[in-house]
């Protein structure tokens, strides 16, 4: 809480994530494709919580709904109800060795596509194919490498300054 | 909340904590109802199109530079045959053009005889996708053109295997097009063996429609071509949009659904054709009574420039 990292580090990686959610991916790839942006979220919601929470979740959904045309507010609230998620078990969440972080993670992505699904529902529109079941999969595969990777950029950026 | 470095009174930490959530769950609502029963999504699309257009053209570079990359590195040989091959289509395609031509003439004699005015003068445009993977729940397509490139919502696109969608936003350099398979999509149909009318909506799955509420009576079976009626006056008519592959019995079993698969190739092309299609005079409401001879029928038939030209 002392040193928050530098803003570029959190908005970079929020930029990358965006622009990771439309990029163009094959077919059946495109459909699993790990929500990348929530997961980074999750990351900064559990390490710097004073300044990535509720807010930052809804602005960046809202962000996120306006380039890749979704429903406006759907991943507003996706994102709200997982920042609120992590915030609940923080302090368990941080001290979980790596592997069972990401179990948790995994639990928190599905939890998300059951929102997805239930939204659906309720607008009328049509359900995902199973496909789409894998994400969460593949973003808990994902965690580890993410958690290590954005702790090492954090290290690298606090000795530069 | 419940952070370590934060020390809130105890007693009224669950009920402050989840009163944020709430609002923030309200407002995420709001838009979603706002967008979903008004559209006023579009207008905030419209309006933040200076944010998202820099994330699709980042989004779509990868695409484009491999593209460009790809062209750029090929072999002389390569280039020499595609060269060959392209002229030898050309020649093809302008052979069968002139025949064509011929029986566009026909048919617009034809048409003249009969009164009709279901014609329109044809202009097409290319037009280039942005690559970029849009909510994969709606089928979409950016393009990348907009209101300063002459772009209108309702123009239809199509491309070489038939009717792709219609353009539904527009700014300004940009434009989104709805897919013909996007469940928000209807186009008005008629099968080119029988003549029978009916409408294909999408199904949400980039490789089908459906047409329900078809007659058992009706004359339509597996494997029929479906095009464009052109009654709607959105859709020039005679474009192909489907081929049928199956038919099924409705839940009350007195109509029938029949299923297809579009004609047009959904998956990703490079650029498609936009339509000015300027509708002449659309022929609505019941025939005209059929007057005595020899009385001067009103038909528009003087103004109705019909034909194609390109």
């Amino acid at each position: 809480m002392i040193r928050t990292p530098t803003p570029w580090l959190i908005y970079g990686s929020f930029l990358l994530g965006l622009v990771f959610a439309i990029i163009p991916l094959p077919e059946p790839v495109g459909a699993a494709r790990p929500y990348l942006l929530a997961m980074l979220l999750a990351y900064w919601a559990m390490e710097i919580p004073l300044k990535v929470g509720l807010t930052t979740a809804f602005v960046l959904g809202v962000l996120a709904d306006l380039v890749s045309s979704t429903l406006l507010g759907e991943q507003a609230l996706r994102m709200v109800v997982l920042v609120f998620l992590v915030q609940r078990f923080r302090a368990r969440l941080r001290f979980f060795p790596l592997w069972q972080q990401a179990l948790a993670i995994g639990l928190l992505l599905i939890n998300d596509r059951v929102v997805v699904a239930l939204i659906h529902m309720v607008v009328g529109s049509p359900q995902p194919s199973w496909i789409s079941w894998l994400a969460p999969i593949l973003g808990m595969v994902l965690w580890p490498w993410l958690f290590v990777l954005l702790d090492m950029a954090r290290l690298r950026a606090r000795e530069r300054s | 909340m419940a952070y370590a470095g934060k020390n809130p009174s105890r007693t009224s930490d669950s009920a402050l904590s989840t009163l944020p959530l709430l609002l923030y769950l309200t407002m995420a609502s709001a838009l979603m109802v706002a967008d979903h029963r008004d559209g006023y999504g579009q207008i905030a699309r419209q309006k933040m199109a200076m944010v998202t257009g820099p994330f699709w053209s980042l989004a779509s570079s990868p695409v484009r530079a491999f593209r460009w990359a790809r062209e750029a590195f090929a072999l002389r040989s390569q280039l020499q045959e595609d060269n060959e091959r392209k002229r030898h289509d050309l020649q093809l395609a302008s052979a069968r053009i002139h025949r064509l031509n011929a029986v566009v003439e026909e048919n617009l004699r034809l048409r003249q005889l009969l009164g009709g005015t279901r014609g329109y003068s044809l202009k097409v445009r290319m037009v280039g996708i942005v690559d970029i993977d849009l909510d994969p729940f709606r089928q979409r397509l950016v393009l990348d053109a907009g209101s300063d490139g002459g772009v209108e919502v309702g123009q239809a696109l199509i491309d070489s295997g038939g009717v792709l969608g219609q353009v539904v936003e527009v700014t300004r350099n940009r434009a989104t097009a709805l897919l013909v398979t996007d469940p928000d999509h209807a186009v008005p149909v008629q099968v080119a063996r029988s003549g029978l009318r009916t409408i294909a909506y999408g199904t949400g799955h980039s490789d089908q429609l459906v047409l329900p509420n078809i007659p058992q009576s009706a004359d339509i079976r597996e494997g029929d071509v479906l095009i464009t009626s052109g009654i709607g006056g959105r859709f020039p008519a005679g474009f192909p949009v489907g081929v049928i592959t199956g038919l099924r019995a409705d839940k009350l079993r007195l109509f029938v659904i029949a299923d297809a698969r579009p004609a047009a190739h959904l998956e990703r092309g490079n650029e498609v054709l936009l339509i000015n299609n300027l509708p002449v005079a659309i022929d609505v409401g019941p025939p005209a009574p059929i007057r005595p001879a020899g009385v001067e029928t009103k038909a528009p038939v003087a103004d109705a420039k019909t034909g194609a030209e390109h």
